[in-house]
């Protein structure tokens, strides 16, 4: 098979933004955890909580250089593979992309003072105090992307007229109805992804005998959050739901294997197909897809019957999707696990129990890819529902199977070495050693 | 002022910042490599690293400040660079994502290694290079509009003395910037051996502009007579360039108000750079789009300078606090602290 522009646009978009987006997960949702150590470290007056803080940050600050120079890949790739779609977007949604670059040029100030003032305010809550900027830069910064495939998803604030954009509108185009609950989703499920990342290092660390207090409030304080976070990530994802039904119901059709339009329908879990629309071996519940979409058994679903054959989604996303929720409910299931172990006094650093924490990172963010395969193969076939094909919007250019394996290997690279550079760095200096030389005078 | 005006006014200060910040860092990237190679690291190096490690992701921003911004005002420009810049433009972009995270790997990694900063001392050079081809092209000649798609003529851009004026330009002011500034702040750091080595490389760096400057110019007349004649109407823009440039370099030279010779420098740049930039309009690319032709509308247009307005009243107060902490702290800059 002879691969076009438009496919190989398609691929190279797929694999930036897949690869960006571990970087951008961590980005958003580590400032929050290590503010938290932090906080906590100065209450508490707690030195371990504080060594917390430094050691994530100390990691940070790779997974941020990654995340900002594959982030000015993803920018730059925008206007080269997809020039004719932001010619359109362009002029309509340019707005949250130009805020976006004053929320990192915040975050990247401040993070930049962070880093280098561990020790240089008489008082530690003047440190803390500018991990706020850092958070609202980061969280920002992804509410204004989050608006920018908000738009992709349910454009407004222009009209059409023969062919040329007038009547733009800036902040209704922001400000679309897909963006609240995107917003909502994103924010929590990068919070959560976090959270469990950082308990799995925790809890890798414990199972491979290092049992000082320092891992068991790592991993406490992690699950805590990631509890928390994960019980937000499920209501979110709820809402997304609930939009998609109103608004945009081809694509949880898609997801749900929904075909025909109707009140009380079920929910259909896994499963396979069987020549066309046939399901088989799949779990269904019975009017739970109603309840799901609109709080009620007897909410009618639009199904696939009303949506054109050459505008439905591919069928595939309702693995996407099953193995999202799946990961969403693990999540929540086993952080409440270690806390009613710990409420009962049980050795809750039981093996299997480590084992299933250490997987929980790791699954969260294959949760976040998943999640956003299913939203943006679910916008499948328009670039710009309703207005713009995916095709159309591609670039002419030839070449792009060169950049394509350009960009590969250099993802590969990146991938390898900040993998090698985070195991080293910890490697040479344990958490044990780094606590008796920082704080021997304290503790 | 007219909407497009200022949207580009606005873009191209942001471009100029980042050619100032970004010159520096690039250029301390060759200097501690040849550094390293000469055995003088110890003697440079941590001068280096000491500004470096707190800034260089602010300076990435200014670039992506500038492209992202220049889709906002002028997406049209997006349609004609986008489809032409793809192999150059990903080349440029593959130096900046191996330089950027090669210098975190080096530097909050496990210790320095030879190979990434051999990595960061020629990434410093071919970026600016690479980079500078997005402004060779904009004076036309490079592309082809084909029915609907734009070819980029690679041929062309190789054989012309132009581009290659341009490229020389880029280099040898990347180094002439980033020495008078390190020369600065070795001075503040008061490390005379560094001071010395840094005001050599700033001295032997100047004239080379200069000339460089001028081969730009004469073959800017044979590219593009029309930007050329432009340029002569506001002779008195380069005349100043040039002034600057002669007291910076006498002050380097005596050894004197180091920081002021650093603004000098900035100021010669300014006007080189604005003086570029005004000739340079309305076109945006030769002969395809101009400001007017590639402009967002209206509505957009004043939002967005509503916007940056709202966005400068809080990164300026940030900028301040970063430079007091990092750039003005004598305690720190003597690493002190
Ligand atoms: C840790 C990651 C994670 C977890 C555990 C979940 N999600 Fe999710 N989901 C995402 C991470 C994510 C995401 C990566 O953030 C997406 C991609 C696009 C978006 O808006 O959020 C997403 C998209 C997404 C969409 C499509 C939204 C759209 O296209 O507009 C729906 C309907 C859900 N999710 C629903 C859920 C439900 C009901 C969950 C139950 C627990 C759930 N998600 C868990
Ligand atoms: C929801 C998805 C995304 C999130 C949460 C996200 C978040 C982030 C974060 C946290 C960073 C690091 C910034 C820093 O620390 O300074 C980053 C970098 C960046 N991202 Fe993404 N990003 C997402 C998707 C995208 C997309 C689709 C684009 C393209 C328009 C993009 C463009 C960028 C750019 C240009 C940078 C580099 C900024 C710099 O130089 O500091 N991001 N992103
Ligand atoms: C801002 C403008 C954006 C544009 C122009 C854009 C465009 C595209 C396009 C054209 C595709 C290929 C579709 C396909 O292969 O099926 C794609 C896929 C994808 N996008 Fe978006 N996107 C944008 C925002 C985002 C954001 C913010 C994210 C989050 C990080 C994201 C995540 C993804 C992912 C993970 C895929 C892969 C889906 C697949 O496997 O096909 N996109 N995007």
């Amino acid at each position: 098979m002879e691969l076009d522009s438009v496919s190989l646009s398609r691929m190279l978009t797929t694999m930036t933004l897949a690869f960006h987006i571990i970087f951008a997960t961590i980005g958003v949702g580590v400032p929050v955890m290590i503010s938290i150590a932090e906080w906590i470290g100065i209450r508490k007056n707690d030195a371990h909580y504080t060594l917390l803080a430094r050691r994530w940050a100390r990691g940070f600050t790779i997974t941020v250089a990654v995340g900002v120079v594959t982030g000015t890949c993803i920018g730059l790739q925008l206007s080269m593979l997809w020039p004719s779609f932001m010619r359109i977007a362009g002029k309509v949604i340019s707005l949250p992309l130009f805020m976006e670059t004053f929320a990192f040029f915040f975050e990247a100030i401040f993070l930049g003072i962070y880093l280098y003032t561990w020790d240089r305010f008489k008082k530690p809550l003047y440190h803390w105090l500018i991990s706020i900027p850092v958070i609202l830069g980061s969280s920002a910064s992804a509410v204004f992307i989050t608006c920018v495939n908000a738009f992709m998803n349910t454009p407004q604030g222009f009209k059409l007229k023969d062919g040329a954009i007038v009547n733009i509108e800036p902040f209704r185009a922001m400000f679309n109805p897909a963006a609240p609950s995107k917003i909502f989703h994103v924010l929590t499920s990068s919070y959560m992804t976090a959270a469990f990342i950082l308990a799995s290092i925790a809890a890798a660390a414990i199972i491979r005998g290092k049992k000082s207090t320092y891992y068991y409030k790592s991993l406490k304080l992690s699950l805590a959050m990631g509890l928390l976070f994960s019980l937000a990530t499920a209501l979110a994802g709820d809402e997304s739901a609930k939009f998609l039904a109103e608004k945009q119901p081809e694509k949880l059709a898609a997801a749900e294997w929904h075909f025909e339009t109707g009140k009380g329908a079920d929910l259909v879990l896994f499963g396979s197909l069987a020549g066309g629309h046939r399901v088989e071996n799949a779990i269904r519940i019975p009017k739970m897809l109603s309840f799901l979409a609109g709080g009620s058994l007897n909410t009618k679903v639009t199904g696939l019957d009303k949506i054109p054959d050459d505008e439905q989604p591919p069928l595939w996303i309702h693995y996407m999707f099953d193995l999202m929720v799946s990961i969403g409910m693990f999540g929540i299931g086993i952080s409440a696990l270690y806390f009613i172990l710990l409420k009962f006094g049980k050795s809750f650093c039981a093996k299997w129990l480590l084992c299933l924490i250490i997987a929980s990172g790791p699954l969260s963010m294959i949760a976040v890819e998943l999640g956003w395969i299913l939203a943006e193969v679910g916008r499948q076939p328009w670039i710009l529902r309703g207005y713009m094909k995916v095709a159309e919007g591609a670039t002419k250019a030839d070449n792009v199977g060169l950049t394509f394996v350009m960009f590969f290997l250099l993802y590969l690279v990146l991938g390898v070495m900040s993998v090698y550079v985070l195991i080293k760095m910890f490697r040479n200096k344990p958490a044990e050693e780094e606590f008796a030389s920082r704080y021997s005078r304290v503790s | 002022m007219r909407l497009q005006i200022l949207g580009i006014v606005v873009l191209w200060i942001f471009l100029y910042g980042y050619l100032i910040v970004a010159s520096v860092d690039f250029g301390a990237g060759f200097f501690a490599y040849y550094g390293k190679l000469t055995n003088k690291d110890h003697i440079i190096n941590h001068i280096i690293s000491r500004y470096l490690s707190p800034v260089w992701e602010v300076t990435n921003v200014f670039f992506v400040f500038f492209f992202v911004g220049l889709v906002g005002f002028f997406p049209e420009t997006a349609y004609y660079y986008g489809t032409a810049l793809l192999i150059p433009g990903s080349i440029a972009l593959i130096l900046l994502a191996i330089r950027g995270s090669f210098y975190a790997f080096g530097n909050y990694g496990p210790k320095s290694n030879r190979f990434y900063l051999f990595l960061y001392g020629a990434t410093g050079l071919l970026i600016p290079a690479s980079l500078s081809t997005a402004l060779t092209i904009s004076e036309g000649g490079f592309l082809k509009k084909n029915g609907d798609s734009v070819q980029f003529l690679t041929g062309e851009l190789f054989r012309s003395p132009y581009s290659w004026s341009v490229v020389l330009l880029a280099i040898v002011s990347v180094l002439f910037i980033s020495a008078s500034f390190l020369t600065y702040y070795a001075g503040r750091a008061k490390d005379g051996g560094a001071m010395e080595l840094l005001r050599n490389f700033a001295l032997f760096w100047s004239f080379p502009t200069i000339i460089a400057s001028l081969l730009v110019f004469l073959s800017l007349r044979e590219h593009n007579p029309k930007h050329f004649q432009n340029s002569l109407e506001i002779w008195w823009m380069f005349a100043f360039s040039f002034l600057f440039f002669l007291a910076a370099v006498y002050l380097i030279y005596k050894r004197k108000l180091l920081g002021t010779a650093f603004i000098l420098v900035m100021l010669q740049f300014f006007f080189a750079f604005f003086g570029y930039g005004a000739s340079h309009l309305p076109y945006i690319l030769y002969p395809y789009i101009t400001v007017y032709s590639a402009y967002t509308s209206d509505t957009m247009g004043i939002t967005l300078v509503t916007v940056f307005i709202a966005g400068l009243a809080l990164l300026v107060p940030s900028l301040i606090l970063l430079m007091r902490l990092f750039l003005f702290n004598a305690d720190y800059v003597r690493g002190q602290k």
